[in-house]
């Protein structure tokens, strides 16, 4: 077939528009808008006595200020728990607007409406906010001892605890496994808090139509479908008069899934109040300070293994911090509790976690989402173990390895979809000998003590993760194909970078047989699809590349039968190639898939050629039988949803060699080298994009990227020039390499890819860093003075 | 916008993408702003305004400068160029090809401004180094490219504007 298009280095669809300034992000939209801004809480903890707007009365282009005390009925409420879990006994979210109780610096308290957003700033820095503080909580373990609390109704500060068990195939607990077993260590690593850090905000722009009464709402938002849900149901208006669409969208990780963020329902509230278009576009400081963030996490960890340094009992207890609220229930420390064993096989496994309120930004899904402190844990362990039998660290994890011929392989615990945690396919193995063989890991050794001798310092260090992708419950698509031989392709679930119009395009273009030029995507748009989940959990190409393949199918059954009947044929002797219905070998009995579509429909007004030309393969009526028969619909269009029994799980291993400055303790990553199984790639170039992506941010959190709070719960770095992103100067030379594990659980083999880059990065630098020095690394990012404080710190133990 | 807010305004003349533009903005109000919401240039974006992340770079008289950290009254009677001017005569520069063909952008929001510093830097820079190549992106954030892409589409770009004025 000369349109097969899956599995190509198909150049992006939507770099046309995005390198010539025609984009369209949310701020350029509504020119005319008003805009809105927030007066957020300079406090992490307060009681609001009063609110005084009476200076900002005389702004001139002011047009309205609203406080929690304005907003009707549902506006009202706590915003949703979006993911409620029976272990998330104490769910808390916050207010549109805060009422009463500020938790954290940042959290919303007034809404200004004005002519433009400079007039809406100088609106909001004359009200006066007379705030009673309270004490604040800040830090997860100062939290968790309760002196004080963030929630006055919740005890300990505790939203959730969470036990899960699998005993060893024996029968033995982790516990016991543990105290049975030859050899035991017990230690504690730390992950810092971080954030998706998009570069576009986030940003709502609505516009109410009086005359339909309905309402259009434009968001930066992973999910407009849910999206769209919630401002009808907050605003009482009918689902079908709202619509709500994710124009170009300037990256995600995470932090625009979680919805409506208040903005989202009160930007639609006040446009429809007011009957003017308003919008809101999140800047940058803002963004910091109320949007979310992720990582931080403290990690007890106790193992028992044997002499080969299989592991025989694994016990984690994991103290997560989720700020002040759990719009997104608890999933961060879910994805850490069951993905941390990754690709082995653990004798019996325990692991707890509590998760705390402190007042702090709240903690929702940012890329890896708890996966790179899960991978942290357990690779830190196989180095651990590794050390203490001195032994070779992949031998170690060769030999806890899940064998290729044990898939579907059932870890007995459940995944963050609810579903049983069972691996679909993979090649551990496999893997680990590819990436040894690039990273040249057997020949190091001489590479380090050639350095050495030369007075540098270098290290090597590996790490191995699994991901449970494509998550469900569902995704569908819709595909179009109208009487001028266009294919449209729609899907619910939304875009932000991940070259959606590109890979799509390619399954349709391939799936039907004609030239991918043909076919254009539409993403994240409801008046196309009303239904979707959204895009996260590295699921967009599982679960709407499957849809729109299965609906592709869907429509070139139906195609084929309408062209057998024109061609008098038999619809099993047909193929489709560069868009035209032919019978295999009999290349001059042929209809061009433009005139099916007319064919389709019985209704034929002959507005075009292809409506004039169908006329000549309109067969005879059959009288007794109606235009469109039962089971029937005109049109050349179809509509399908893929709906996986549970998640596919995508697997890699990364490794890298690292050079430390013996006097500045400056680490450089000499090489980064990649080995990756997403099952089917459908558009290499961009599965490697999203992995180099991944790395970068993964670089980030391993060497740079924290958040710093003090101790009255001030974010102190607030700002790019303070929390530190890596620049092109900072993101080391990625070399990727592919093995192709095909998931069985779907039709088109593939699985998710989107955060895999990010997930063992900071494991696999400690333990090149560990490497490099001889200290033991269990505490992440790691900056030169960080890594300088641990040197003199281990000289200072050795003079002892 | 300005004109509902009643601050004293300043008649400032631009000539954007060789077109001369005039605006009457407030003394505040960001060249950022001005182009975008002003001028209807929405193709400069603002990814933090305070200077670090180079998402609002534009060329001033030629010179990459941030917009977000210039007013755009300071800027009266002189040249600048926006992406919306990087095509010549409708044809994309080799800049903006080779990011296209190197995968150099995602989501495409820090990508204006890489495409205006690149730019400069290869008309002053025909045949640069990595390291040199390497210095010239480095004012510029991007989260989603891990940055790899990115440098090989600022050589490839050097190479397709060496062939095409050889």
């Amino acid at each position: 077939m000369t349109t097969k298009l899956f599995g190509e280095r198909v150049q992006r669809r939507e770099d046309a528009r995005l390198i010539t300034g025609q984009g369209r992000f949310l701020d350029d939209l509504g020119a005319n808008a008003l805009a809105a801004a927030f007066v957020r809480s300079p406090h992490a903890h307060a009681r609001i006595r009063d609110v005084d707007v009476s200076a900002a009365l005389d702004v001139e282009g002011l047009v309205a200020i609203y406080t929690w005390e304005d907003l009707p009925g549902l506006l009202a409420e706590p915003l949703p728990l979006l993911i409620p879990h029976p272990a998330l006994t104490h769910g808390r979210t916050g207010h549109a607007l805060a009422r009463d109780i500020v938790r954290h610096v940042g959290e919303p308290v007034v809404m200004v409406v004005a002519a433009d957003r400079y007039v809406a700033e100088d609106a909001c820095s004359l009200i006066e906010v007379d705030y009673e503080i309270l004490k604040p909580v800040v830090g997860v373990e100062e939290a968790a001892e309760a002196v004080n609390l963030v929630h006055a109704d919740v005890p300990g500060n505790v939203g959730a605890h969470l036990v899960q068990e699998v005993p060893s195939p024996d029968g033995l607990s982790a516990r016991e496994a543990i105290e049975a077993a030859p050899h035991t260590l017990a230690f504690r690593l730390d992950i810092e808090r971080s954030a998706s850090m998009p570069l576009e905000g986030k940003g709502v722009y609505a516009r109410w139509d009086a005359d339909d009464q309905s309402l259009r709402v434009y968001s930066s938002t992973q999910t407009s479908t849910s999206v769209r849900m919630a401002v009808a149901a907050k605003l009482g208006l009918p689902l079908p008069k709202v619509e709500v669409i994710a124009p170009d969208v300037g990256g995600g990780f995470g932090v625009k899934i979680v919805h409506p963020w208040p903005e989202e329902i009160l930007v639609p509230w006040a446009a429809r109040l007011l009957d003017r278009e308003v919008k809101w576009t999140e800047d940058r400081r803002e963004h910091f300070i109320s949007s979310a963030h992720e990582r931080a996490q403290v990690h007890h960890v106790r193992v028992g293994f044997d002499d080969d340094g299989r592991v025989l009992g694994l016990d984690v207890n994991i103290l997560h911090d989720h700020g002040a609220y759990t719009p997104y229930g608890i999933i961060v420390p879910i994805i850490t509790s069951t993905q941390l064993v990754g690709p082995y096989k653990i004798g019996a496994y325990r692991v707890e976690f509590s998760s705390i309120y402190t007042n702090t930004v709240q903690v929702t899904p940012y890329r890896g989402a708890g996966r790179p402190q899960g991978v942290f844990c357990m690779e830190r362990t196989m180095d651990r173990i590794a050390a203490h039998l001195g032994r070779d660290r992949t031998e170690v994890r060769a030999a806890n390895f899940i064998q290729p011929g044990e898939f579907p392989y059932d870890q007995g615990m459940t995944f963050q979809d609810g579903r049983p945690l069972i691996y679909d396919s993979g090649d551990y193995p496999e893997s680990l000998r590819m990436l040894k063989e690039l990273i040249g890991w057997d020949s190091f050794p001489a590479m380090k003590a050639e350095a050495a001798a030369e007075g540098r310092a270098i290290g090597i260090g590996v790490g191995c993760y699994v991901e449970g992708t494509g998550v469900g419950p569902y995704e569908g698509g819709h595909v179009q194909i109208t009487s001028d031989g266009r294919v449209h392709v729609s899907t619910g679930l939304t875009s932000q970078g991940q070259g959606h119009e590109t890979v799509f395009a390619q399954i349709a273009a391939t799936e039907l047989g004609v030239p991918i030029e043909k076919v254009s995507v539409v993403t994240g748009d409801t008046r196309r699809f009303g239904y979707a989940v959204g895009t996260f959990a590295s699921r967009a190409a599982v679960m709407s590349g499957n849809a729109i393949a299965l609906a592709c199918r869907k429509v070139r059954d139906k195609a084929l039968k309408v062209a057998a009947d024109a061609l008098e044929a038999d619809p099993r002797d047909l193929e489709i190639t560069d868009g035209v219905v032919h019978v295999a070998g009999t290349p001059s009995a042929s209809i061009p898939l433009a005139t099916v579509a007319v064919l389709s429909n019985p209704l034929r007004y002959a507005f075009d050629k292809e409506t004039q030309r169908a006329t000549q393969f309109a067969g005879p009526q059959d009288d007794d039988r109606p235009p469109v028969a039962d089971g029937e619909e005109p049109g050349m269009e179809g509509k399908d949803y893929y709906s996986p029994v549970r998640s596919t799980f995508a697997s890699g291993m990364h490794a890298a060699i690292v050079e430390t400055d013996p006097l500045t303790a400056e680490i450089k990553i000499l090489r980064y080298v990649v080995v990756h199984d997403c099952g089917k790639l459908i558009n290499p170039m961009i599965v490697e994009g999203q992995i180099h992506g991944g790395v970068g941010q993964g670089v980030g959190g391993a060497l740079y990227e924290k958040m710093v709070y003090d101790e009255h719960g001030q974010l102190l770095n607030a700002s790019f020039m303070d929390f530190l992103m890596p620049y092109a100067t900072e993101v080391p030379r990625i070399e990727t390499a592919h093995l192709e594990t095909p998931s069985p659980l779907n039709p088109l083999g593939v699985k998710g890819a989107g955060e895999a880059g990010v997930i063992p990065v900071s494991a696999v630098i400690a333990a090149a860093i560990e490497d490099a020095e001889g200290i033991t690394i269990d505490r992440m990012p790691i900056s030169p003075s960080d890594l300088y404080s641990l040197r003199a710190e281990t000289r200072l133990r050795k003079i002892q | 916008m300005s004109e509902r807010t009643g601050e004293h305004r300043h008649a400032v003349t631009l000539t954007v993408n060789g077109v001369l533009r005039e605006a009457t903005v407030p003394a505040r109000r960001l060249l950022s702003d001005c182009l975008r919401h002003d001028l209807g240039l929405t193709g400069t974006h603002v990814g933090c305004e305070h200077g670090v992340c180079g998402a609002c770079t534009v060329l001033l008289d030629g010179e990459p400068v941030r917009s977000c950290l210039t007013f755009a009254v300071t800027v009266d009677g002189h040249e600048i160029t926006t992406v919306e001017g990087l095509a010549e005569g409708g044809e994309l520069s080799p800049v903006q090809r080779a990011f296209s063909e190197c995968h150099g952008l995602q989501c495409g929001f820090c990508t204006p401004g890489f495409l205006c510093t690149v730019t400069a830097f290869l008309r002053d820079n025909r045949t640069p180094t990595d390291e040199e190549v390497l210095e010239a992106v480095s004012g510029n954030l991007c989260r989603c490219t891990g940055y790899q892409n990115i440098i090989k589409a600022v050589h490839r770009a050097a190479e397709i504007q060496a062939e095409e004025s050889g």
